[in-house]
């Protein structure tokens, strides 16, 4: 699918659009429908996209192995450390309350680190699942 | 209405997928499985999960099936048993969940039982965040999100530890060590 001239142009017209759409159900997640684990999806399926039309080795330039595979874990550790810094400042573990003097900013807080979380980690593990599927018939490189 | 007719077309591809031999139509089958469910979830009015199919189920999926087909033929052998008993367990655990569908309250009931529980006061929205589903997963049972999150790291933790041995070993043996 490397060459074919008509895959690439629509590719990289649709391909920003995506991420943004992504973006946009991150963020508009608390007024809309979405939220991190949608996002990390569309997100993940974007790169994918850019990945099959232009050559995996192409999406690994731009999220490099090393990148992705600190996604998985970087995700989840912002969310348990979401729940730390609730007991730091003297509540109980994920409460969100404690994390600003006025305790619906402070849930508004919790929620977006959260929400930013898990859109790392499901974006990661999609990415990483993809590399690994892609790669597997391939000789070391 | 819309709904049955979405059901309709989904239970005509599980009949066809049955009977497909060629893996590549099976694929593509189960990316259209994978839209018609988007689409019911659309017409029920849960567009996040339906995002998620369609991304997910019909995408990436998709995509993860082809690349495995690269990997091995693309037609289904011949089975050497007639799948009877599978077919029966298939069967009848599914005519059971329709059976045990049939007590649950209607769709979109105010009065059913899981609408009385703790659903009013996550309504009563003390988060004030104005998508109730975002408040209740991300807030209300954050623990659980928590926990669904690490399901995810370890599908991808695991994927890594099972796929990467033999490159590992490869390039040990390149260096010499």
């Amino acid at each position: 699918m490397k060459y074919d001239l008509v895959l690439r142009v629509v590719a990289k017209l649709l391909i920003p659009f995506i991420l943004l759409f992504a973006l946009y159900v991150q963020f508009h997640g608390d007024f809309g429908p979405g939220g991190g684990f949608q996002a990390g999806t569309i997100f993940g399926a974007g790169i994918i996209f850019y990945g099959l039309i232009f050559g995996v080795d192409t999406a690994r330039s731009v999220l490099p192995d090393w990148v992705v595979e600190s996604m998985l874990a970087a995700g989840v550790l912002l969310f348990a450390g979401v729940g730390i810094a609730g007991l730091l400042l003297g509540g109980n573990y994920l409460d969100y309350f404690v994390l600003d003097k006025n305790a619906v900013i402070g849930q508004h807080r919790g929620i977006f680190w959260v929400e930013a979380g898990v859109f790392i980690t499901v974006a990661g593990v999609m990415l990483k699942i993809f590399y690994m599927f892609a790669l597997r018939g391939r000789p070391e490189d | 209405m819309i709904i049955d007719v979405l059901l309709i077309l989904m239970a005509i591809s599980v009949l066809i997928l049955m009977r497909l031999r060629n893996l590549f139509a099976a694929v593509v089958l189960l990316g259209i499985y994978s839209f018609l469910m988007a689409t019911v979830l659309v017409a029920l009015d849960a567009v996040d999960v339906a995002m998620t199919e369609a991304a997910v189920g019909a995408g990436v999926s998709t995509v993860l099936l082809l690349g495995a087909l690269l990997l091995c033929k693309s037609s289904e052998a011949k089975p050497v048993h007639k799948p009877w008993l599978p077919l029966t367990v298939a069967v009848s655990t599914g005519v059971l969940l329709v059976y045990g569908a049939w007590g649950l309250p209607d769709f979109s009931d105010p009065q059913a039982p899981i609408h009385q529980h703790v659903a009013p006061r996550y309504l009563q929205n003390e988060v004030d965040v104005p998508n109730v589903v975002t408040a209740v997963l991300a807030s209300f049972r954050g623990f659980d999100t928590l926990g669904e999150t690490t399901v995810v790291f370890t599908a991808g933790a695991g994927i890594i530890a099972l796929l990467r041995r033999r490159q590992r070993v490869d390039k040990d043996r390149k260096n010499g060590a």
